[in-house]
């Protein structure tokens, strides 16, 4: 299962969760949302070790964590 | 009592909860008062920084379902327009003491009548109104603080005891009256902010930017502003029915007209007095039709005219209205009133 | 697998208006949190700035209301004296707190009002686009001091923490910032701190909250946060600056 969500329709692309992930899991998605926002997607599960710095800085409560 | 120690008493006995001021000349006996027996009774007091954080002390106070109280005198009055503005907005109950003095500016301490537009016309900015009060008695300052309470909390809106520092310095017996005592407990605030325990979040605003919104809440308050003017106004009537001359006047200045109309009666004078009450709603019928009937109406107020617009609207022609005014903290005397009544 | 950070229960479940980036976000969600882990809820009432926060009622989950510009310590003062089991909290903003409302806050927290601030520092005024505050530091350009803030002409930033912790109705002041996952769990701490400091009637607390503002600054959010760590904290230093809690 995934240890990071990231829900597209909240996220405002302020780049700020990519900025801080200590293993570079997020990345911008190439797309835009229904808000015209360009969201970020969560990679490289496998890597992840679900620290939470993503949760931490989003303004939006975009992110849920799972561990 | 005097009159300033009556109001806290009217407010005390309709179960005022909290009590913020500031000191201003005329009316420092309010909080001075207060500071004693709202704390004797475990009720809130404070003396705030300025009548500007005392206007929204009251606001907080307002906001969590309390009954709440705050004086001051003509300057202090104007920095509270703010605050009255959006507790009228946000459709708080609450009672606002002005003991009026001299004006404009800083003015001197006289009583005076020249926040009559202020209080009607609402002082702050936006479409509103308040319920406007005038005593003329020490018995008056109680009734008068008493009721302004009830009917914050059934309109859901400010009410203003427009006094003026005469009959609040004004010493007289006054018998208090215990059936007037109520209970607030019955009393259903289902929109104040108390923590939202065993029910949703409540919110408390006077902002409304969505479409339309704002328009649908003037129009709200519009309609019970129509209410408030079926129901509420209150006046008193001295010798109208065959009056060829009738006085109208408020507060103080009706008090000396009151007994000046009574000398003119034993005099043989065909004179009377209307005596608003409520200065909003303003009582226009009752002196629609006492125009309709007179040959002369006089406005004798302690300002430069104000009350006297608002009668020459209810006369609408029908007769002429006259003006005797006593600004600037001036006060004319039962003679003056006497004199100009003469030669009219 | 278990959720281990998700949406606190004090927070609503909408999007908000806030621009990218922007530090309001963070800082409504950590106090959600704090108001969520003391089980205080129910029990809480907010204050609302006027400022980008003015809706911050859409936002949270429990009894907010407005107030006038700058009043919000008044306001708290009437709520938590008649209801002083309540929990009452104002948020404000750099306008809302160091401009218009200098008197309400100094004279709350000379009270010693047993009420918590937490006043939102960003360095100029975002909701009318970007004017001066008084928290706008020496040299820094805004759309009323386009050549930079000016000491003669301007006067220079006020320091609110420094200020307010000379007073004695004072029990806890901190500056914090959100300006890394680091700092943002700090921030919830210093929050929590000023939180329970009610709960335990030990007077008043004001955390100080440095925070981004990338579209006013015009910066990324990403260039925004490096601003307030490597810039806005030179003139701001976070820190403790009064502490009457025992250890």
């Amino acid at each position: 299962m995934e240890k990071v969500k990231i829900n597209s329709e909240k996220c405002k692309g302020c780049l700020l969760c990519v900025s801080v992930c200590p293993k570079k899991c997020i990345k911008p998605s190439g797309k835009i949302n229904k808000l015209g926002h360009k969201f970020v997607v969560f990679t490289k599960n496998e890597k992840c070790k679900s620290c939470g710095f993503c949760f931490l800085m989003c303004p939006d409560v975009a992110i849920e964590v799972f561990k | 009592m005097k009159g300033n120690i009556a109001v806290c008493e009217g407010a005390i006995d309709a179960g005022c909860d909290a009590y913020f001021g500031y000191p201003i000349t005329p009316q420092n006996e309010i909080p001075a008062y207060m500071s004693r027996r709202m704390v004797e009774l475990g009720r809130v007091f404070i003396q705030a920084e300025s009548e500007l954080a005392a206007i929204n002390m009251v606001f907080g106070a307002a906001v969590c379902g309390k009954r709440a109280m705050t004086s001051s005198s003509s300057p202090g009055i104007s920095l509270k327009q703010e605050g009255i503005s959006y507790l009228a907005g946000a459709e708080l109950p609450c009672v606002i003491v002005n003991v009026q003095r001299g004006g404009p500016g800083l003015g001197n301490i006289s009583g005076s009548q020249a926040d009559y537009f202020q209080a009607t016309k609402g002082g702050g900015h936006g479409d509103y109104r308040l319920i406007v009060l005038a005593p003329y008695s020490v018995k008056e300052m109680y009734d008068l603080t008493f009721l302004a309470f009830d009917l914050a909390d059934k309109y859901r809106i400010p009410v203003m005891i427009l006094t003026d520092g005469i009959v609040g310095q004004m010493m007289e017996p006054i018998t208090i009256n215990s059936e007037l005592r109520i209970n607030n407990s019955e009393l259903k605030k289902d929109w104040k902010l108390d923590g939202c325990k065993g029910r949703g979040p409540r919110l408390m605003r006077s902002l409304i930017m969505e479409e339309g919104g704002l328009e649908k809440h003037n129009w709200h308050l519009k309609e019970k502003y129509d209410e408030i003017k079926k129901n509420e106004i209150r006046y008193e009537t001295d010798f109208t029915d065959d009056a060829e001359i009738a006085v109208a006047a408020f507060g103080i200045a009706a008090r000396i007209c009151k007994s000046a109309v009574k000398k003119l009666r034993q005099e043989g004078f065909k004179v009377g007095l209307i005596r608003p009450i409520t200065l909003w709603p303003f009582p226009e019928k009752v002196i629609s039709d006492v125009a309709a009937k007179s040959k002369k109406i006089l406005v004798a107020e302690m300002n430069m005219g104000q009350m006297v617009e608002d009668v020459k609207l209810a006369v609408n022609g029908k007769c002429p209205v006259e003006f005797l005014g006593a600004p600037g903290g001036a006060v004319f005397s039962e003679d003056e009133i006497i004199a100009k009544i003469k030669k009219l | 697998m278990k959720k281990v950070f998700s949406k606190p229960e004090s927070l609503q479940d909408k999007n908000n208006s806030y621009c990218p980036g922007c530090g309001h976000g963070i800082i409504h969600r950590i106090i959600a949190e704090v108001i969520d882990e003391l089980g205080v809820r129910e029990k809480t009432i907010g204050i609302a700035p006027v400022g980008c926060a003015v809706f911050a009622y859409y936002y949270w989950n429990f009894d907010v209301t407005e107030a006038a510009h700058g009043r919000p310590p008044a306001v708290a003062t009437g709520i938590k004296r008649c209801l002083p089991d309540r929990v009452v909290f104002t948020y404000q903003g750099d306008g809302d707190l160091a401009a218009i409302g200098t008197a309400e806050i100094i004279h709350a927290a000379n009270r010693g009002e047993n009420i918590t601030t937490i006043f939102v520092n960003n360095a100029n005024y975002g909701m009318t686009g970007g004017q001066m505050a008084p928290t706008t530091i020496l040299g820094q350009k805004t759309t009323t001091t386009p050549n930079g803030r000016d000491a003669k002409r301007d006067g220079y930033p006020l320091k609110v923490c420094e200020l307010l912790s000379s007073l004695d109705g004072v029990c806890y002041i901190e500056r914090v910032s959100v300006s890394t996952p680091k700092n943002v769990l700090k921030a919830k701490r210093a929050i929590k701190k000023a939180f329970e400091n009610q709960l335990n009637n030990r007077g008043f607390s004001l955390v100080e909250v440095l925070s981004q503002c990338p579209t006013d600054w015009q910066m990324t959010p990403v260039e925004s946060v490096k601003w307030v760590d490597e810039v806005l904290a030179k003139t701001f230093p976070l820190g403790v600056y009064k502490e009457c809690m025992k250890k």
